[in-house]
């Protein structure tokens, strides 16, 4: 019977994603039909630039890589149930602190270089969400908004500071931080045109996922997370584990922004605001909140960011097509999970039946 | 030619800035404030706000008259809003995460679509122009005023009588506060919740041909630089007051005018922070007023919650 | 609490993102099943991409297409050159300035056979562009603005740009002697030396032919934001500043803002007249087409980047037809018209500089001394830093 159970289920698991990703694509491609492209063209090459080759897969997983650190920042604090976006800011300031690190220590041994940069990126990111925590638990501030209103003030300091005392008078027409040195940037994977930011991404991610379900600190956030007063009653240090959390999941989204400095701009500057962020908040809530899914939700969102393209140069279809085709597979995913449970035919009659 | 104003031009400027910008934020606040007095949390807003400001723009233009523009903004607000509605009741959905992805869907939509309206020019809303007994050129330029801005003003005082004094008024705080006991008492919070994030959602639109129809006035990709979002947190500045949204909008608005008001003066260092003003400001705010020790007062008690079931 | 089993929490959702990641796949198995003929079409699509001997040239854009500004200025010149036959173009805009633009290059160059990429924005060229030359030495790189430096970067990299602060000096002429309150009005993006060239310049053309004159510079901190723009021009409306130009993206809502509160406006990047019909008096344009169709002659021609052919760093001003001035609008009299264009003549035939000392910047340094002058080649002044006197702003933020 328990074999039984676990087989509905599981093709529950399997079709209700699928299903919200066909009528996504449905959907996409009735959209694509009244803009004047070919749906079965457009579904083609989606899947040519996002994981028809090798290279195209590189892509897509150069895409993904920093969502999944940018994703942990709403999932780790999403256990004791706060809700932050504030990503952006912390992804900013990380990569103005691992540049600030970098410049700092550049005599140092690459590896030495490299470490510096990123424990520069992940605390400045961990102390900008941690004043989130912060704020929450001795203020009550609402969490949600004051992480959105702390991504503006990051950029702005961003703005102000490659701009200002940062600024390498030699970066002419993009005002730019001074550079890292090529000997202290992060290289790419082996064999591969990805960066190391991947791996940073997947090891953080089971790294989350084993803290939150293995541990006993992930045991007391999860707790605290469901029952506040209970939690309090139980003894449980919640200022702590609330500041804890949000700087854990600061300092992935600063590693994010270290990423980005050592591995693909060298400097810092106002590239590094480049919507990491809200996808990550994205990708956090339709993987729910799952680290290991996370990966998986990621590697999708840069499929279709990779897929971008190929819209406009074979398709003839404007820019903004790739948001439209974006935005319709997060409603339909998001809205899949409520169906969980709606259909008889992944009941379980074993359980039905007994239940009678 | 008047006579350059000099200093007194930055408290006019920004008065002037208040006014002619200020009607994006009211409007988006105060239907974000809706919503949020149901319970939910829309910050999709951002997209209504630029569907809002596309479709204003493209019908004005296609058939010559502005208010089908404005109507046809809050037509296209409602769409949005039935989505975000629809949506963030499900079991299991959460609002936040819809309104994200419902920027991207609504930005995407109105890029789209506004591609064709990027290049001519639409008829603009008009404007009442208060400032005819001046001499002085740059005061009548402050004081010509949208009718939009003034039905926003009109708006806000109404939507505080609505909650405060009617039934159905009652009803929504009653959803947003305590919504076990709304269904007790028979309401279905489902229909009270769409339709108060509809209407929200319709206000936004409205905020969007504000934009487009009378100021900045143009219609383009940008148009809206993260009003909608900004929008949202003003409505817990203010406390989900709709008074006080009136007042923080007209803050905020003002506050965008502070830069270059500064500037053309000759202050002009720290731009950028200068730029982020509203915000510092507002999380400012938002430290010094909020308290462990106290509940906001006004904080919907349902908002945040997640969806149990649908019922 | 340990009877939960490893994984059971999430497996529903690590078997969502699996598939999710794999649907695309299902996707193309409709496709393929559905309708042979697509996938028939799509090798055809590839085979004319590809192959035949059409050019194939790559044309990338940081924001939308249509800006009413720089991007658009960049693709009526790219729809120009694409009606030359034997060039085929291929498009993306809204393409950040991020390993993104190293992807979509990359894909131009394998999927599409693109031989020949311009790439427009400025932030694409320091690293993106010069990491994806060093891979594909066979590909020319053409990037607007940058500086060439042959030591340094790779044979297969060439940069353009055009001497627009010529136009901006002669709207500046214009400006000068139609100003009624001697105050004009400069919205800039942020102060980096191409957008200070443009002011310096528009300044001098001013102070030429009106010494009362002075600019008031504001700048918004990014390259587009159209509200701030619209406050800008607002307040130097009420400084009495009665003439407005800009360096932005998109001066659409600087021109129309003008219009409105019925000041004069001088147009940046494109023609922007018809938003201003009263208020505009001319603009500084690209004219990108002229100098994409003469790229697109070298290059069906046979020249490279690589064998010398085709010069590294290409630069240009109204002679070379690199950059153009609009039309002279109705409130431009004739006689400013002809003061104008004699300037203009003056600089085509090369028998005056822009920046012949003595030069000042507005802090009473002197930058330029009087026994010097620099042509519009000089590398000093694409790293300008300094405001020239005159001007009302500073550099540093």
């Amino acid at each position: 019977m328990m074999q039984m159970q676990s087989w509905r289920k599981t093709l529950e698991f399997i079709c209700i994603p699928l299903g919200a990703i066909l009528a996504a694509l449905f959907a996409f491609g009735i959209f694509c039909a009244f803009a004047g492209g070919n749906p079965f063209g457009v579904y083609y090459s989606i899947y040519r630039a996002a994981f028809g080759s090798w290279s195209a897969f590189q892509n897509t997983l150069i895409r993904a890589s920093p969502l999944m650190l940018s994703a942990l920042c709403t999932i780790l604090p999403a256990r004791l149930g706060l809700v932050i976006i504030g990503n952006e800011g912390a992804i900013v300031l990380g990569g103005l602190g691992a540049v600030a690190v970098g410049l700092a220590i550049q005599g140092g041994a690459p590896i030495i270089v490299q470490l510096g940069m990123a424990l520069g990126g992940m605390a400045v990111g961990g102390l900008w969400i941690a004043l989130v925590g912060i704020l929450r638990h001795y203020r009550a501030v609402n969490e949600t908004i004051s992480s959105l209103l702390m991504n503006y003030i990051a950029i702005a300091l961003l703005n102000q500071l490659v701009e200002g005392p940062m600024r390498d008078p030699s970066s002419l027409n993009k005002p730019s931080s001074y550079p890292i040195a090529d000997v202290n940037m992060l290289g790419n994977l082996p064999g591969m045109r990805v960066h190391y930011g991947l791996l940073f991404g997947i090891i953080a991610c089971i790294l989350a996922y084993i803290l939150i379900q293995r541990t006993t600190f992930g045991f007391a956030a999860r707790m605290a997370g469901g029952n506040l007063r209970a939690a309090k009653i139980a003894g449980l240090p919640v200022g702590k584990l609330t500041i804890a959390i949000c700087f854990l999941g600061g300092a992935c989204a600063g590693l994010a922004g270290m990423v980005e400095v050592a591995a693909v701009h060298g400097r810092a500057n106002i590239s590094l605001n480049s919507n990491y962020g809200y996808g990550g908040v994205l990708v956090a809530f339709v993987a729910r909140q799952n680290p290991l899914a996370a990966i998986l939700v990621s590697i999708m969102l840069g499929g279709i960011l990779a897929s971008a393209g190929i819209l406009q140069r074979s398709h003839g279809l404007p820019d903004a097509t790739a948001l439209v085709f974006q935005g319709l597979v997060f409603l339909s995913i998001l809205y899949s999970d409520s169906l969980y449970g709606r259909f008889d035919f992944f009941k379980e009659r074993a359980i039905a039946t007994s239940e009678v | 030619m008047a006579e350059a104003l000099g200093w007194l031009g930055v408290p006019l400027g920004i008065i002037a800035g208040t006014l002619r910008g200020s009607a994006p934020f009211l409007f988006v606040s105060l239907g974000e404030c809706l919503t949020e007095k149901s319970g939910k949390i829309n910050l999709g807003l951002e997209g209504t706000l630029l569907m809002g400001a596309m479709s204003a723009y493209g019908i004005s233009y296609l058939t010559g008259s502005p208010w089908l523009g404005v109507l046809s903004a809050g037509v296209a607000g409602l769409l949005f809003g039935f989505i975000h509605g629809f949506l963030s009741q499900q079991p299991r959905v959460n609002d936040v995460a819809v309104g994200i992805a419902m920027i991207i869907f609504g930005s995407g939509l109105a890029f789209f679509l506004g591609k064709p309206f990027i290049q001519p020019s639409a008829p603009q809303l008009p404007t009442l122009d208060l400032g005819a007994w001046s001499q002085s050129p740059p005061v009548q330029a402050a004081l010509q005023i949208s009718p939009l801005f003034l039905i926003g003003v009109a708006i806000a005082p109404v939507m505080q009588w609505f909650f405060r004094s009617t039934r159905w008024g009652l009803l929504i705080r009653a959803v947003g506060d305590s919504p076990d006991a709304a269904r007790a008492m028979g309401v279905s919070i489902y229909k009270v919740r769409l339709l108060s994030i509809m209407a929200g959602s319709f206000l936004s639109g409205i905020g969007g041909a504000s934009l487009s129809l009378y100021y900045p006035g143009s219609w383009s990709e940008r148009i809206s630089s993260g009003q909608g979002l900004m929008a949202v947190a003003l409505v817990i500045f203010a406390k989900w007051r709709p008074m006080q949204c009136l007042y923080a909008s007209l803050l905020f608005g003002g506050a965008q005018a502070i830069g270059p008001a500064l500037q053309s003066v000759g202050i002009d260092s720290y731009y950028y922070l200068f730029n982020a003003s509203p915000y510092i400001l507002t999380l400012l705010i938002m430290i010094i007023t909020c308290s462990p020790k106290r509940t906001l007062t006004g904080v919907p008690g349902a908002l945040g919650r997640t969806n149990e079931s649908r019922l | 609490m340990n009877q939960r089993p490893f994984l059971s929490l999430s497996r529903r959702q690590v078997v969502r993102g699996l598939l999710a990641s794999t649907a695309f796949g299902v996707a193309r198995l409709a496709a393929g099943c559905s309708s042979s003929g697509d996938t028939a079409d799509d090798a055809a699509k590839d085979a004319a991409s590809t192959g035949g001997d059409d050019l194939v040239v790559g044309f990338i854009y940081v924001g939308p297409k249509d800006d009413y500004g720089y991007n658009q200025s960049h693709a009526i010149g790219a729809a120009a050159m694409a009606k030359i036959p034997g060039i085929k173009i291929v498009e993306e805009a809204n393409v950040p300035e991020t390993n993104a633009v190293q992807e979509t290059m990359r894909s131009m160059i394998e999927l599409d056979g693109a031989k020949i990429l311009f790439p427009t924005s400025f932030g694409y060229f320091d690293p993106h562009i010069l990491q994806l030359a060093e891979e594909f030495p066979e590909v020319q790189f053409f990037h607007c603005g940058s500086v060439y430096d042959e030591k340094v970067h790779p044979s297969n990299v060439g940069s353009y740009f055009g001497y627009i602060d010529e136009a901006q000096y002669i709207a500046g002429i214009v400006a000068g002697e139609t100003t009624k309150t001697d105050k004009l009005g400069f919205i800039a993006a942020k102060p980096i030396p191409q957008v200070l060239r443009n002011i310096n310049s528009f300044t001098l053309g001013a102070r030429s032919v009106n010494p009362k004159a002075t600019v008031q510079v504001i700048f918004t901190g990014d390259w587009s934001l159209p509200v701030k723009e619209s406050e800008a021009t607002n307040s130097m409306a009420d400084q009495s500043i009665d003439v407005v130009t800009c360096h932005v993206d998109s001066p659409k809502v600087i021109m129309e803002t003008a219009e409105k509160r019925g000041i004069y406006c001088s147009g940046y990047h494109t023609d922007q007249a018809p938003l201003a019909p009263k208020g505009y008096l001319t603009g500084a344009e690209w004219d990108w087409s002229s100098v994409y169709t003469q790229y697109a002659k070298d290059l069906l021609g046979g020249k490279t980047l690589m064998d010398g052919g085709i010069p590294h760093l290409l630069r240009g001003g109204f002679s070379d037809r690199f950059c153009t001035l609009s039309a002279y609008g109705p409130a431009v009299s004739e006689k400013v018209q002809a003061d104008a264009n004699a300037v203009k003549e003056k600089l085509i035939a090369n028998e005056m500089a822009i920046y012949q000392g003595e030069i000042k910047d507005n802090t009473g340094k002197v930058q330029i001394p009087s026994d010097k002058k620099y042509d519009q080649k000089a590398i000093e002044l694409e790293q300008m830093d300094w405001l020239v006197d005159g001007v009302d702003g500073k550099v540093a933020g």
